[in-house]
């Protein structure tokens, strides 16, 4: 799967797919419980959780009121520090704007640390198609670029794989280190790629790093991470360029200390991430380490578009995962069923809204509304409600297949008009009572194949609760 | 039970899947109703609280459902359906349908306020403790996802359960995982709704339980479907049934034996 050609329009066949891949499976089953416990764990050991996630979601809203104030202010910030803001309409801006640093400095080689914003991007196959090589440095970015494939959740990039899939694929390709080597522990895995991956930090000419906040008042990058991997990225290569979207802006660094409590918690129930790592500017004289050059490239890629739409909230997203760890959809066909960058409840909601209703329309679809994503969303962002927005916005554009609209409509015309509903029913409820005689089920039925492929359909006990309560009181009132 | 005053009148909202595939459930409802001090009515004109229309995008129908629902139901002190999900549906997005409409919507919101789901009105509301049945057997509770999260409907069944001679409740160890009914959803991703039934049937079977109870007729078709269709023997009932004990009728998906 390309970035560049989302295969969201295929979501059933690619649902299929992955409900028959049997190691997939085994991972989804393990990990998903995983993080479910260890979220609610965090979330009961803090009295004041529910609280900070109202202030969470007070902040963005606030800042996405004033986002155009705090986003010129934070590049103010930046200038003043010596960096450099530029902005990005579209992915194809931001990679020329990434590309145009890269081509300054002469790089040959950039590690990257984990970002969403470069998936959106396609930005590794297009510095590899102008011959610059990018070096993943998030142990589970790195075994995924090794694979060729892309994340399949947005905090656990590798979610789909297991230990022993990595072993294979380190084997095929660290060929320089001793092929008779042990590496059978999760432990030995983490050694070994560190050891491949330090030669490759001190190669490389550029880091590029993801944004977890942009603080406008210090016109800092925040970026959180388990295994350090992004502060070798942004310190040891020469110029640091971060990638971020505009909505990852806020005003304070209280702010974003605010909303820190919140992202660890919801996203793997650590309090914190191991490493919260803010940047200021390029180096300054006095200071010993840090990059020479600071670059940010703010990528808006349809997003102010939805500023001041019913579609604004899911612009206070953190990126912290917990939705689609409780979808119960994620939870049986993992991420690459979605087709594009972002998968679950929040690429439901986010995908259609950037790349299109037409070629997302089904995300916002699979989703039986079970509401437990709103439920644990750090942000409190209603993702079945904006999921119910869009579901609108196709059937206003009339996506839905035609015998879906059809039978729609009959069924609400009745339902409209109590009389000619209990007519219309009455005949085929009767019949399928009728007809499943004593065996009270259907292993098949005619226009029902969606149901009895996957269970029997239970029959209708007889005539309708509406009738037997009119004959009942009818009977009531004659006996008095 | 307490002196709770004047008898309310309540209107049962039955719902168009007890309406037209399970009235035993119905019954069992009013019988409870009126075990709790009410005067129950079935107002006519009631179909479908419109979710079919609102969850598929059709905003427009669903309105109209409600708009013409709205006055049928109005007039009562109280209105209980035996479904959280669709007394979720008049609480919570009855008024949302109407938020542009000053009239309507404070004639929706009014509605919304007395709107219960049937366990939750009897205990929360009626003050009910016990009930007066008797079932042998082990049961497992699912919770439905929209009672359980639209209108904390979770301890309220149990409750009751606990109350009904010979009968012992099982949690599931995934309790808080959805069924995969999601109405039209199952019949539009078959293949992801029915992974997830399969996974549901599982875990009710690993309880041991010989019944399944939940107090939404769609996750107990679906749950159901998928439990015969292994040949499993747990049998399926709405929890209404136990608790009036109107158990009679055969369970969901079986026939007379
Ligand atoms: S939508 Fe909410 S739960 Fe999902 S990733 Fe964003 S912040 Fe986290």
């Amino acid at each position: 799967m390309s970035v560049h050609n989302p295969t969201s329009h295929r979501f059933p066949e690619n649902a299929r797919d992955a409900l028959k891949n049997e190691t997939l499976q085994r991972g989804l089953a393990s990990a998903k419980v995983g993080f479910r416990v260890r979220r609610s764990e965090a979330a009961a050991r803090l009295p004041e959780f529910e609280t900070l996630r109202d202030e969470s979601r007070d902040i963005k809203n606030h800042t996405l009121a004033h986002i155009d104030l705090y986003l010129e202010a934070f590049e103010k910030r930046v200038t003043e520090r010596g960096g450099h803001v530029h902005w990005a309409t579209d992915a194809a801006e931001a990679r020329d704007a990434v590309l145009a640093i890269c081509r300054a400095a002469g790089a040959k080689t950039v590690t990257k640390g984990k970002s969403m914003i470069s998936e959106e991007m396609g930005l590794n196959a297009f510095l590899e198609e102008n011959g610059i090589e990018p070096v993943e440095t998030d142990l589970g970015e790195y075994i995924i670029q090794l694979r060729g494939e892309t994340p399949s959740h947005i905090i656990a990039p590798a979610f789909h794989v297991l230990k022993e899939q990595v072993v294979e694929t380190f084997r095929e390709n660290h060929t320089q280190l001793d092929p008779n080597r042990v590496i059978d522990e999760a432990r030995q895995l983490q050694d070994e790629a560190r050891l491949v991956l330090r030669k490759r930090f001190l190669e490389a000419d550029v880091g590029i790093t993801g944004a977890n906040f942009l603080i406008a008042e210090t016109g800092s990058t925040v970026i959180v991470t388990n295994e350090g991997n992004g502060d070798l990225t942004q310190t040891l290569p020469r110029i640091h360029i971060v990638l971020a979207s505009l909505e990852k802006v806020v005003p304070t660094l209280e702010d974003a200390s605010t909303i820190l409590r919140v992202l660890a918690r919801s996203a793997t129930g650590q309090e914190y991430s191991s490493y919260t790592t803010f940047s200021t500017g390029p180096r300054r004289g006095e200071d010993i380490d840090g990059p020479h050059e600071f670059h940010v490239v703010l990528l808006d890629n349809g997003r102010t578009d939805l500023i001041g739409t019913e579609m604004q909230e899911v612009l206070r997203c953190i990126r912290c995962g917990a939705c689609m760890n409780h979808c119960p959809v994620y939870g049986v066909i993992g991420g690459h069923a979605y087709g594009w960058v972002y998968p679950g409840p929040i690429g439901a909601v986010l995908s259609p809204s950037l790349i299109g209703v037409e070629e997302a329309h089904h995300l916002p679809n699979a989703s039986t509304f079970c509401g437990r994503c709103e439920a644990v969303c750090p942000m409190r962002i209603p993702l079945p409600k904006l999921m119910r927005n869009l579901r609108e916005r196709e059937f206003e554009k009339g996506l839905p297949p035609a015998t879906q609209r059809w039978g729609l409509a009959i069924w609400a015309w009745l339902a409209k008009r109590p009389v000619p509903y209990r007519l219309a029913t009455w005949l085929p409820m009767r019949l399928l009572a009728l007809l499943a005689g004593r065996k009270g089920r259907y292993s098949w039925l005619p226009l029902a194949g969606g149901w009895t492929s996957q269970r029997d359909f239970p029959a209708p006990q007889g005539p309708s609760f509406q009738a037997l309560w009119d004959r009942k009181r009818g009977r009531r009132e004659a006996s008095k | 039970m307490a002196d709770l005053g004047p008898k309310p009148n309540v209107a049962l909202f039955v719902t168009c899947l007890v309406d037209l595939f399970r009235p035993s459930v119905g019954f069992a409802a009013v019988k409870l109703l009126e075990q709790a001090g009410c005067e129950v009515s079935v107002p006519q004109g009631q179909t479908c609280c419109g979710q079919p229309a609102y969850n598929s995008g059709d905003r427009a129908n669903a309105a109209e459902i409600a708009r013409r629902t709205l006055p049928v139901l109005a007039p009562f002190d109280y209105i209980v359906a035996p479904s959280g999900s669709c007394a979720g549906m008049i609480r919570k997005h009855w008024p949302a349908l109407f938020a542009n409409e000053q009239e309507m919507s404070k004639i929706a919101i009014a509605v919304a306020e007395k709107t219960w789901e049937l366990t939750s009105f009897l205990t929360d509301v009626r003050g009910m403790e016990a009930v007066d049945a008797e079932y042998d057997g082990v049961v497992a509770y699912h919770d439905s996802c929209s009672g359980l999260r639209e209108l904390g409907v979770q301890d309220q069944p149990r409750k009751l359960l606990e109350s009904v001679k010979g009968l012992t409740v099982k949690n599931l160890t995934h309790g808080q995982e959805c069924c995969g009914f999601g109405g039209t959803f199952a019949v539009k991703y078959p293949d992801i709704s029915g992974r997830m039934v399969s996974d549901k049937a599982d875990d009710i079977e690993a309880t041991g339980a010989d019944t399944l109870l939940a107090g939404d007729l769609g996750c107990l078709m679906n749950m159901a479907g998928k439990l015969k269709r292994r040949g499993s023997t747990v049998k399926a009932r709405h929890v209404a049934e136990i608790l009036a004990g109107d158990t009679d009728t055969p369970p969901i998906g079986e026939g007379e034996s």
